[in-house]
């Protein structure tokens, strides 16, 4: 029979901080971060005799987040598809809103798609291990690579001002 | 130059500090005589710099007392059914159901209605421990996600043997995860797992090995803390098991029926 080591509630509880981080940076808005918290956190209590002791809390709690969320994006009223790397792009004119300075890195973030943004947050907020960044998504080390590249080049062409144009080269 | 071709992904596990530090120098080199990637690279280690610049501060900020609520009292129930249902699979008894049955089977004096109602309570039980065992799992709920559902239905519904297809519950505020093949007591049952916007999971568990081929109505039953529905269609055994209270539990179970008796 398995028991839980008690301390596993307070392994899930330190992970709160750092959770509330992630969730600012990816939802923007702070009560929606919040929300999102909370429900990770619920649903971590629900599922706390799955976790296997001696794992990384971290990444489990981050792999609920991201299952949370995806929930929460699921349910909105208008149905909407997910943006991924095969999804055709708006076309952007260059400068199309002269007037509106992209400087703001939050207003930036808030720009990218959300498959982009969380890859962002994990290795660059989170300090994430590219393979671990790849179990809390549940998607291959290549695919986060090929994420993590494309989202810090639109994050930079944001940044610059300029449209996010998707130029990849291989560098050999 | 390096020995190795430098690749994207050596770039950004240089801004990462991810590289070996063998490698650091060859990326150096690269950089060195690569002024553009270099631009680059520093433009990534500067995003790096600001989202903790932006984002730290969070880490500073008292928590807010309900998102560091003591758990619900619910979670120490999973954990010892979890428990529970692992030890029964892990002490060799499979999906055998002797033991929980058998207060009630001793009460049967005709054999042959004994196997029978083993058969159907079984039913039951299976479901539950199948319900325990897969719907706290994070990362692998499912063999099929729900975004596959045609290969699902086709692979389900081969394996089986007969035509197996989830019933649509979106009316009722739970959406289709996926499914996945299980052992049954003779052969392969199949189970559709569903969740509603809480992350509250259903699974409906399907068997058609029921040889006594007679028909039941709806019954009940309590698996620790999960709720089953469960009946007899013919050869087809059906079971609903969710942590969810009965009067709710049985809207679903008639939506389910419903849609099984008039297929769309």
């Amino acid at each position: 029979m398995r028991t839980l080591p008690p301390e596993a509630g307070e392994q899930m509880l330190a992970c709160i901080p750092r959770l509330r981080r992630y969730a600012r940076a990816l939802a923007g808005d702070r009560a929606d971060a919040d929300d999102l918290v909370q429900d990770t956190v619920e649903r971590g209590w629900a599922q706390l005799a799955a976790w296997q002791p001696g794992s990384d809390m971290r990444a489990w709690m981050f792999s609920i987040m991201h299952n949370v969320r995806i929930d929460q994006r699921r349910r909105r009223n208008v149905p909407t598809e997910p943006l991924d790397d095969e999804t055709p792009q708006p076309f952007v004119p260059e400068r199309a809103s002269a007037g509106l300075e992209l400087r703001d890195l939050d207003a930036a973030l808030r720009l990218l798609p959300e498959e982009h943004r969380e890859i962002l947050l994990l290795v660059g907020l989170e300090e994430m291990r590219y393979e671990d960044v790849a179990l809390t998504l549940r998607i291959p080390v290549g695919t986060v690579m090929s994420r993590l590249s494309r989202a810090r080049e639109k994050l930079r062409a944001l940044m610059e001002g300029r449209a996010p144009v998707v130029a990849l080269k291989v560098v050999k | 130059m390096s020995i190795l071709p430098v690749t994207e992904a050596d770039l950004h596990a240089y801004v990462d500090g991810r590289l070996p530090s063998a490698r650091k120098a060859d990326i150096e080199a690269y950089l060195a005589a690569h002024p553009d990637d270099a631009g680059r690279l520093q433009d990534y280690a500067a995003q790096n710099a600001a989202l903790h610049a932006l984002f730290d501060p969070v880490l500073e900020e008292p928590v807010p007392p309900r998102l560091a609520a003591p758990p619900p009292r619910s979670w120490q129930w999973q954990s010892l059914a979890a428990g529970l249902a692992i030890a029964i699979l892990g002490g060799g008894a499979g999906w055998g159901l002797r033991g929980v049955v058998s207060q009630e089977a001793r009460l049967e004096q005709d054999s042959a209605r004994l196997a029978y109602k083993q058969s159907v309570s079984g039913l039951a039980h299976q479901a539950a421990i199948a319900h325990v065992v897969y719907s706290p799992d994070v990362r692998r709920p499912v063999e099929i996600g729900a975004e596959q559902e045609g290969q699902l239905v086709a692979w389900l519904s081969k394996r089986l043997g007969s035509d197996i297809r989830p019933p649509r519950l979106g009316k009722l505020g739970y959406e289709l995860i996926g499914g996945r093949l299980l052992p049954g007591a003779r052969g392969p049952v199949a189970q559709f797992m569903y969740h509603d916007r809480t992350g509250q999971r259903l699974t409906l568990y399907v068997s058609n090995e029921q040889a006594h081929n007679r028909d039941t109505g709806f019954r009940f039953t309590t698996e620790g803390p999960v709720n089953v529905f469960y009946w007899i269609d013919g050869k087809f055994g059906y079971a609903l098991s969710a942590g969810i209270d009965k009067g709710e539990l049985a809207r679903v179970a008639s939506a389910v029926y419903e849609q099984l008796e008039k297929p769309a």
